[in-house]
């Protein structure tokens, strides 16, 4: 029996093995050495960015988590990084859940980001949990125009009333913008025809790889920002960290005395190349900076990303090898099928 | 049309207003609009007024206006309640602290202790304010003796706006200031119009804004019904022959001769879905195939209502096969609502039983690979049917015939061979090409204006996609 | 009789929800009726209940194969129940010291949470990343250039697979990014494919199902098509 005879004959748990195999060792690989591939952003990550970014501090975001465990690992990058961008950036955070286990998904999220890393962030002023609520579409056209009969508390069983954020919200319409993280049904397209396209809202949409295609014809106009899979986290997330290292240096040069202009160009110039920031404190452009605020800032420039916000790219590795593999599968299983078809036997 | 400040401009006005507003320099204030009106927005679903303004004459430095409305009640009283709610737990908050400070360290109490008396002193203290009417402040009232909101700041040519999410339910009153160049370089705002009369936005009786929708409708609909008539009146439909369906037989009479049963997933959707209830249409086909050829066919569903229908389905194709007897309601069941609970029931039951015909029928999201290749591997004859466009390919791929969206609705007047059922689908022919034209205009037309640069023709684009198609 | 009824509530509420678009009165009706199925649909938890026991003990009393995963199914189901509605280790909410049954059933140390934590996001993990290993199967058995649109589709599959990684942006790196050829690179390929062939494909296929749906119901509505029901005529 001939190489490619038995290549055809095989059972399919060799393909099933070498699946395996090209997932687990990028993942023990890059979990051992904490080496990432570089991510370039397109332009719908992006857009996605800067819809969140150009909105002014203290606007109102609604974030729907539409996803389950199942999806978590494909989707939970870009949830926590959706959040760690609104929490940078000073939004308010609306979560609510048309799924019922995208209560527990808000639930992890907030508490990995919020709680690790934005603690100073209050609940009822500047987040809040609402939960899930049944019904699937039904909810989104109820509160595209009575917010508090869908919701009337949040998923602590604290009345809306009495949350201080929720003042002043009565419909999707008193929201800047929408983000929507889904796996399926209901989720992003929902979210699209029953509240983006009536109400005119920015609605920036993270999905899994197989929903993505079905975007598409939504972008730009209904869907302002698509990140597709665990690639368009990826390239949402290095985006994501490049300018909250980038943002809080610029915080830590306008607390430590620098002119607005000037902290913002330095930060810039030291997020890129963190390594300058020792030769940068002894410039005179630093001099005014006192001591505390220089070793702030140059801690701030070398600080590696914790590990959290990384996910995503750390999950491009075997997504790189477990591609190559299938093209390598699909072009062994062309080689198999002109052999047989030459052989007079073709399938 | 009307245009908007950028958001940021919105912003710093703001500020610069309020800035103004709060400064005792800012004199010669500029003079405020005219004859504010306010009218219900008509023909509507209610909930839009139209707000006009006239400028005050000789004023040529305005850079915007700014219009306000009334608040209603309801929030009045969402806000009472919510600045209430606030206050109240700042001071149980104040009122803890000083109770913990004060038994720890003062009466030196356990902290553990302290904690659940300080709770208590708090909660009533909290008690005491909240039954003084008078020991909670409110916000002020503004202009006119009202509470008011902003709904819009917009350009300086800009003299009317609509105005919408309003109740339809309430009334509204609105007014607006002008904003001009201040002296320092801000923004000041003018004294406060006078009062629009107040305005209900009702609803119309009809909604004309949907008038396209509703032609749209009426014509799609107009087709259908047109050739059902046309059918019935003896002239003869064909319809091109669908592989999927008519390998039912095939996949029936494999699974009879092999002795093995038939798997039917209606997809993971309920009742609701218009893709199950196309899955229980075939399904009744396929069960009366089975009927005649005594083969087993199982039914896992995924949802309690499915489950309900499809027993219907099955017996009635049973009854007709004159084979009530041998109808099992125990082989229609349910499985669990959770998606992969009921992938991991299906594959594990296709691997256990190997099925020699599985059919998948419905609306299926990321199992549809799974339940598919596991069939697959046991050697399956498999038919697969559904609209969800981002599972096609994996059924494509792993199944042997698939119905590709509008064939699986096919299905029915397919498998039914019916000429009222036929005439529908050369109705919806006619839709399809509808489609297509209107289309080919709309792609035309939109490329020529932005050639050409024509105004009318942008103008003709601009409206057909805001009215008819955002209807 | 039996088919009579269904068919005068289907067209009512259908009639209902299609007037109410266009009516503003009737429209906190259609919304009535959308809730009625959601209220319908949970009382329909209690049949599926029924059927899940039934299918189940069956299965064990007779020994049927496989009846020892019956007995984890029933085990499981009455397990999660009563940790559920039973509050099985739910600390009190801290506004309510006095009341073991105010605190969140769903809150981090709970039975509940420990169930979904520990075994229900492990086992929908393992079935959704399953479908890694059926993908290559499935592409390793299926994907032939058998024909010329056939090796379009895989030559675009390959763009694509290799645009959603690094080897795509590496590969076509030397292409400069603000030169007139910039196009070509990988990812930028493989966002125009999907933005413009694989769009425009899934319009098609969604302007016909649309339409299939319109007629579909319509047919439905007007009792021409009762094959749900369980009788074609």
């Amino acid at each position: 029996m001939s190489f490619l005879q038995r290549i055809e004959n095989a059972d399919r748990r060799w393909v099933f093995l070498l699946m395996g195999l090209a997932v687990a060792v990028p993942i023990i690989y890059i979990g051992l050495t904490g080496k990432t591939l570089p991510e370039k952003a397109t332009p719908l990550a992006e857009s996605a960015f800067e819809v969140l970014d150009d909105l002014p501090s203290g606007s109102r975001i609604l974030l729907a988590w539409d996803f389950d465990p199942a999806s978590e690992g494909e989707l939970g990058p870009m949830a926590t990084s959706f959040i760690r961008q609104c929490s940078q950036k000073g939004h308010r955070m609306y979560f609510i859940a048309l799924w019922p286990v995208g209560a527990q998904m808000i639930r992890s999220t907030t508490t990995k980001v919020i709680g690790g890393y934005y603690p100073d962030l209050e609940y009822g002023r500047d987040w809040v949990d609402l939960g899930f609520k049944a019904g699937n579409e039904a909810v989104i056209k109820t509160i595209a125009t009575d917010f508090r009969q869908m919701f009337p508390a949040d998923a602590r069983g604290t009345s809306v009333s009495a949350i201080p954020m929720m003042e002043g919200i009565a419909s999707l319409a008193d929201f800047d913008a929408i983000v929507n993280v889904s796996a399926g049904y209901p989720g992003s397209k929902e979210w699209v025809l029953y509240a983006a396209t009536p109400l005119k809202k920015p609605l920036v949409v993270g999905c899994t790889g197989v929903q993505a295609p079905l975007m598409y014809p939504y972008v730009p106009n209904q869907v302002r920002g698509l990140l597709g899979a665990i690639k368009g986290a990826a390239e949402y997330e290095s985006v994501v960290n490049g300018w909250v290292r980038e943002d809080s240096i610029r915080k830590t040069l306008v607390a430590g005395g620098m002119a607005e202009s000037e902290a913002a160009s330095t930060a810039t110039t030291l997020a890129r190349d963190p390594d300058d920031a020792g030769a940068w404190s002894e410039t005179a452009a630093a001099a005014s900076l006192t001591p505390e605020s220089k070793a702030a800032v140059i801690a701030l420039a070398a600080a590696p990303t914790p590990g959290i916000f990384l996910e995503a790219q750390r999950r491009m590795g075997p997504q790189l090898v477990a591609h190559l593999l299938m093209i390598g599968l699909i072009v062994m299983g062309n080689l198999v099928f002109f052999a047989s078809r030459r052989r007079g036997g073709g399938r | 049309m009307r245009r908007r400040l950028p958001a940021t401009t919105t912003a710093v006005l703001a500020l610069l207003v309020s800035g103004a507003a709060l400064s005792p320099d800012a004199v010669a204030a500029p003079p405020p609009p005219d004859s504010v009106t306010a009218i219900d927005r008509p023909g509507d679903g209610g909930g839009v007024a139209e707000v006009s303004w006239t400028p005050a004459p000789g004023d040529a430095l305005i850079v915007g206006w700014q219009v306000w409305r009334t608040e209603t009640d309801s929030e009045t009283g969402s806000r009472d309640a919510a600045e209430r709610a606030s206050a109240l737990a700042a001071a149980e908050s104040q009122a803890y602290d000083e109770a913990y400070a004060r038994l720890v360290q003062v009466e030196g109490i356990a902290p553990e202790d302290a904690a659940v008396q300080a709770r208590a002193e708090a909660r009533d203290a909290v008690r005491a304010i909240a039954r003084d009417p008078d020991a909670l402040e409110t916000t002020e009232l503004g202009p006119h003796g009202r509470h008011w909101v902003l709904v819009d700041t917009v350009d300086p040519e800009v003299t009317s706006i609509e105005v919408g999410k309003l109740d339809a339910a309430d009334r509204y009153s609105f007014m607006v200031y002008a904003l001009e160049d201040g002296p320092n370089g801000g923004v000041e705002r003018s004294t406060p119009s006078a009062i629009s009369a107040e305005v209900a936005p009702v609803a119309a009786p009809v909604d004309l804004r949907r008038l396209p929708l509703l032609v749209i409708l009426a014509v799609l609909c107009g087709a259908v019904l047109f050739f059902i008539l046309q059918a019935r009146s003896g002239r003869t439909l064909k319809i091109r022959k669908i592989a999927g369906l008519a390998a039912v037989d095939e996949a029936v009479g494999r699974a009879t001769e092999m002795g093995r049963p038939i798997l039917f997933v209606p997809g993971i959707q309920d009742m609701d879905d218009l893709q199950t209830v196309a899955g229980i249409t075939v399904l009744g086909r396929v069960a009366k195939t089975a009927a005649e050829y005594d083969a087993r066919i199982e039914v896992p569903t995924s949802r309690s209502l499915v489950m309900s229908a499809a027993r219907e389905a099955v017996h009635a194709s049973y009854l007709s096969a004159g084979r009530s007897d041998s109808y099992n309601p125990d082989l229609i069941y349910y499985v669990t609502d959770e998606q992969f609970g009921y992938t991991a029931y299906a594959s594990g039951l296709i691997v256990r039983e190997k099925p020699a015909a599985c059919f998948y029928m419905g609306c299926f999201f990321a199992e549809s690979l799974i339940l598919a290749e596991t069939g697959n591997s046991v050697g399956a004859i498999q038919i697969a049917g559904t609209a969800m466009p981002s599972q096609l390919p994996f059924f494509v791929a792993a199944c042997d015939y698939t119905l590709i969206g509008e064939e699986f609705f096919a299905a029915s007047a397919y498998l039914s061979g019916q000429p009222d059922q036929l005439g529908s689908l050369k109705g919806q022919d006619i839709g399809k090409i509808l489609v297509g034209i209107t289309l080919i205009i709309g792609c035309l037309a939109a490329t020529v204006a932005a050639l050409t640069g024509s105004s009318g023709l942008e103008e003709a684009v601009m409206w057909f996609k805001n009215s008819v198609l955002s209807a | 009789m039996k088919r009579t009824v269904p068919l005068i509530i289907t067209a009512t509420v259908g009639v209902v929800l299609i007037v109410s678009n266009f009516i503003p009165a009737f429209r906190a009706w259609g919304e009535e009726a959308t809730t009625f199925f959601s209220i319908i649909a949970a009382i329909a938890f209690v049949l599926g209940g029924g059927s899940l026991l039934k299918v189940h003990l069956r299965k064990i009393s007779d020994r049927n194969a496989g009846w020892g995963y019956s007995i984890v199914v029933l085990g499981t189901f009455f397990a999660t129940l009563a940790v559920g509605l039973l509050k099985i280790g739910v600390t009190p909410n801290p506004a309510f010291p006095d009341m073991p049954w105010a605190g969140d059933v769903q809150a981090r140390g709970t039975a509940f949470w420990w169930a979904y934590e520990y075994t229900f996001k492990p086992l929908t993990s393992t079935m959704f990343a399953m479908l890694a290993f059926y993908i290559a199967s499935a592409a390793f058995r299926a994907f032939r250039a058998k024909n010329l649109e056939a090796m379009l589709l895989l030559g675009t599959a390959f763009i694509i697979l290799l645009g959603r990684t690094f080897a795509g942006y590496w590969l076509t790196s030397w292409i400069p990014i603000d030169g007139p050829f910039s196009g070509l690179r990988i990812e930028e390929l493989s966002v125009y494919i999907m933005q413009v062939f694989n769009t425009a494909g899934n319009r098609a296929i969604i302007i016909g199902i649309a339409l299939g749906i319109a007629s579909t119901s319509l047919k439905i509505l007007m009792g021409l098509d009762r094959s749900y029901l369980g009788g074609g005529n």
